[in-house]
């Protein structure tokens, strides 16, 4: 046979899964080779059949799946494979990396006995050699100090190294075949690239095959030899990645390419500067956690001083835990400040009395990042939008309110008769246009949104982007628009705060942050994203490199 | 956008009473789990049917002692006359049987009321309230778990009836009893669906546009955190009629004269066992298994079917046609949004 020497074979794959809907094919005959040494790159939105295709590999389905067709790893077939041999490829010839590393592993052992456990349950190893080589494999990986290390918890390392150590978990029995499931999508931008990094070496020293799920082009620009595009359970289209990012052919691709957003520094006309008082203004803004008895309090902001303008979009850029959240959680009066003084629309927030600010809650609003839990599960979405109207009286019921709701719902472009539907039986991105919807209803001065396209496919966060930018012009509230993603405030923000561990690290108008920046963490944060262009990728790499070697 | 504008949403909503609680899960059971549904079902509907009907089913009084031929004599065996023969005090066995199920189910009823109403209250202030008031009511509750139950019922139904047994003091006595035991579970179970719901995102929507709290705690919690109720409500129910046996046995329950209780029944039969009559204890000692295990596997397939990993699934495309269906995209509402 012609395909032996390809390190995963997957021919004619047809997944099913019972479900209380009856059947739901996930995968529907998928052909799919993997050569050793290769970085193959599957992406797809939500539901695509991606993740379900490269578990298949090592058959991780749930008992619900059936599953016809081959999978040939190496030279067997994982599909018919009695459970013993199964159980002694995983690992050997195969392994997984998981999309979130503080779940993939036991936070009651330690990585040491963790990554030993996996080489003893093969038995090669004797104690002592398993320990050897799990601080051995923990060197490969870049963590430092590994004879120090090896006998701490999950807990004591930070997130990028928590992956790095699931990662030398997968090496460490030497597999032919890395699954990488979203490895990086947990991860911030700049450990994102560290990461990266980490599996371009496992594939170039160890000469490893990787199967890389996600639906980040960037991330597939920057590490994948060739693209397969999965699209409602089958395979589109298949090219290498150069020729993929530049000739695209199926129409799913085109599209999917199109609407990834990319830091292009278009100069937004900051609007008129109304006179008058600023919407929200902070001064030496503080925001403390309690800590657990007899510990310190966390700090999550200190420090910090901004300014929304009516009408103005402000973009709070930062990577997990710099306090971009609980800034936008405090305005909204759902965090206590703690120093320092906050004025939300005339409102002094610290020590203030949720009776006192509740009168003002009604000019503003709020997008929460989960369109899936943002919404009462037993309440239509009519109902739910309807919910800020009927609270501040201005309207007595649902049904008084349903004219006001179908204009809302119009103009999120969701037409009336969603209003009669149930929270679960709207897809993400709808979902996240009918909390924008409510968040409008009251027509408010003020408007935040964490996140809100965070949890969206790259295609449905691109329209949910459009229409933010049209309502915001048609409305013209102000608003401070919450994200990581540096190619998304450069879509929509007027101006842009850089957080960097709960302080202001630069601020701005939007082209001069992203084009000309002069924090030193801000330029990190920026050579550090992967742009979705394999060419301008590999030089953006290099350059990322030397500043990151410079400023370590 | 203009493809999901065209397609006209289609929401095909099932009619109400296949939204019901139990019938919902036995739509959706199948195999042995819906085996064990139905049969719990049948044996409760049997109890329920009985139960409402025991004047018209019943062929004596509960506290009936002679026919027009006079007494019915004690310990007769089964025959015409007493198809299930009659008791050492000279009532008729099946008649208090029947008669048992009635004073069975009121028990049930009061106590499931009593202790649901306020359980949930109590769990809902606790959850969402919090802070002292939440410490105080686990730290009760834990106190009540720590009492023997049939101890506590054993106290109430002195306090309740002082001794005396009408049939309401009899059933107040037990159903009140009960609701104290029960209390604390609906109090945890409640009060841990409402710290988990509290903190979701639709709650915090709810919160910032700025609904007051108790509307808050109805309309948005406390709808959703009634997801196990249906559970341990059988669960209870089952229980119950296991502490008024355990009551009437232990001669705390209602005098015959009053009404027919099963527990009273078998403690009264307790010397016909070594005398080999049979009859007198059998009868209403299968009547409580049959109710406790009818009531229980409704319980139990109810928790697995709640629980999407331990529900069973119909196998996919078993047929041609299935198979077909199986095979065609799903449909996406996505569709409109991405090409």
């Amino acid at each position: 046979m012609a395909t032996t020497d390809a390190a995963v074979d997957i021919r004619e794959l047809r997944i099913t899964f019972d479900t209380d809907g009856g059947s739901v094919a996930a995968v529907r005959g998928v052909d799919l080779q993997v050569a050793p040494g290769e970085v193959l790159a599957v992406v797809g939105e939500s539901g695509s059949g991606k993740t379900v295709t490269a578990r298949s590999i090592l058959r991780l389905l749930p008992e619900t799946a059936s599953v016809s067709g081959a999978v040939l790893v190496g030279a067997e077939n994982v599909v018919t494979l009695d459970a013993r041999r199964l159980r002694e490829l995983r690992g050997t010839s195969a392994a997984m990396i998981f999309q979130e590393p503080s779940t993939a592993l036991n936070p009651v052992y330690t990585v040491g006995w963790q990554l030993a456990e996996g080489l003893r349950a093969h038995g090669k190893y004797t104690k002592k050699q398993a320990h050897a080589h799990a601080i051995e494999m923990l060197r490969r990986v870049g963590i430092p100090d590994p004879e120090r290390r090896v006998d701490d918890y999950p807990h004591q390392f930070s997130g990028g190294q928590k992956q790095r150590i699931v990662i030398a978990m997968a090496l460490a029995l030497d597999a032919k075949v890395l699954i990488a499931d979203e490895p990086t999508t947990a991860l911030d931008v700049t450990v994102q690239a560290e990461i990266l990094e980490l599996l371009r070496r496992c594939r170039d020293e160890f000469g490893t095959a990787i199967v890389l799920i996600t639906h980040n082009m960037g991330v597939v620009a920057d590490l994948a030899d060739r693209v397969a595009v999965m699209y409602q359970g089958e395979i589109v289209e298949t090219a290498p990645v150069r020729e993929l990012f530049a000739t695209p052919r199926h129409p799913y691709t085109k599209k999917l390419l199109a609407a990834v957003p990319r830091v292009e520094l278009i100069d937004r006309a900051v609007p008129e500067v109304v006179e008058g008082e600023a919407v929200v203004e902070a001064v030496q803004l503080e925001i403390e956690y309690p800590g657990r008895f007899g510990r310190k309090p966390f700090r999550a902001v200190h420090g910090v001083g901004l300014r929304i303008a009516p009408g103005e979009v402000l973009g709070l850029v930062g990577e997990s835990g710099s306090g971009k959240t609980t800034i936008g959680r405090a305005i909204a009066g759902l965090t206590p400040v703690t120093g320092g003084s906050l004025r939300v629309l005339g409102v002094e927030m610290l020590g203030v009395r949720e009776r006192r600010f509740r009168p003002q809650r009604r000019r503003l609003g709020f997008v929460f990042q989960d369109p899936a839990t943002s919404f009462n599960p037993l309440l239509t979405i009519a109902e739910c939008v309807a919910e800020p109207l009927i609270v501040h009286g201005a309207a007595a019921s649902a049904s008084d309110a349903r004219d006001r709701v179908d204009e809302l719902l119009e103009a999120v472009q969701l037409s009336g008769s969603y209003g009669d539907r149930y929270p679960h039986e709207l897809s993400g991105g709808q979902r996240q246009r009918a909390s924008l919807a409510r968040a409008l209803a009251l027509d408010p001065e003020l408007l935040i949104a964490d996140e809100p396209t965070s949890a969206l496919d790259v295609s449905v966060q691109a329209r949910v982007l459009e229409l933010f930018e049209e309502l915001q012009a048609r409305f013209g509230f102000a608003s401070l628009f919450i994200t990581h993603d540096l190619a998304v405030v450069d879509r929509v923000a007027h101006r842009v705060v850089v957080l960097h561990h709960g302080e202001i690290a630069e601020e701005g108008p939007t082209a001069q942050v992203l084009g000309a920046p002069q924090d030193p963490y801000t330029r990190r944060l920026l050579a550090s994203l992967p742009v979705p262009d394999p060419v301008e990728q590999a030089s953006r790499r290099a350059a990322f490199l030397a500043l990151d070697g410079s400023a370590s | 956008m203009s493809a999901a504008v065209s397609t006209r949403p289609v929401r095909v909503r099932p009619p109400w009473w296949r939204r019901l609680p139990v019938l919902q899960q036995l739509q959706q059971s199948v195999g042995l789990q819906r085996g064990m549904l139905v049969a719990g079902l049948v044996i409760t509907g049997i109890f329920l049917v009985v139960a409402i009907f025991a004047p018209l089913l019943a062929p004596y009084r509960y506290n009936q002692l002679r026919g027009p031929e006079g007494l019915f004599g004690a310990q007769q065996p089964p025959g015409p006359d007493h198809l299930l023969g009659t008791t050492v005090g000279g009532y008729d066995v099946l008649s208090r049987v029947i008669w048992g199920a009635q004073t069975a189910l009121l028990v049930i009823i009061v106590a499931i009321v009593l202790s649901a109403f306020l359980g949930i209250a109590l769990g809902l202030l606790a959850g969402y309230i919090g802070g002292w008031f939440d410490r105080i009511t686990i730290v009760i509750a834990d106190a009540i778990y720590a009492f023997p139950s049939l101890l506590l019922a054993i106290v109430a139904a002195i306090v309740i009836s002082g001794g005396q047994s009408s049939l309401w003091g009899g059933i107040l006595a037990a159903a009140i009893s009960i609701t104290v035991v029960f209390i604390p579970q609906y109090l945890r179970v409640v009060r841990a669906e409402v710290l988990r719901v509290k903190s979701e995102a639709f709650v915090e929507a709810a919160k910032v546009a700025g609904a007051p709290t108790s509307r808050i705690m109805f309309r948005h919690v406390l709808r959703n955190s009634t997801r196990t109720l249906p559970l341990i409500l059988t669960l209870n129910s089952s229980e119950a009629i296991l502490t008024l046996a355990g009551l009437g046995f232990l001669g705390f329950g209602i005098e015959p004269s009053a009404a027919a209780e099963w527990g009273y029944d078998l403690n009264k039969s307790l010397s016909d066992v070594t005398s080999g009559i049979w009859w007198t204890s059998i009868f209403p000692g299968l009547a409580i298994v049959l109710v406790v295990l009818g009531i229980t596997l409704i319980g139990e397939s109810l928790n697995d079917l709640a629980d999407p990993r331990l529900r069973a699934r119909r196998k996919p495309a078993r047929t041609a046609e299935e198979a077909v269906a199986a095979e065609e995209p799903v449909a996406r509402e996505e569709l409109g949004e991405v090409l």
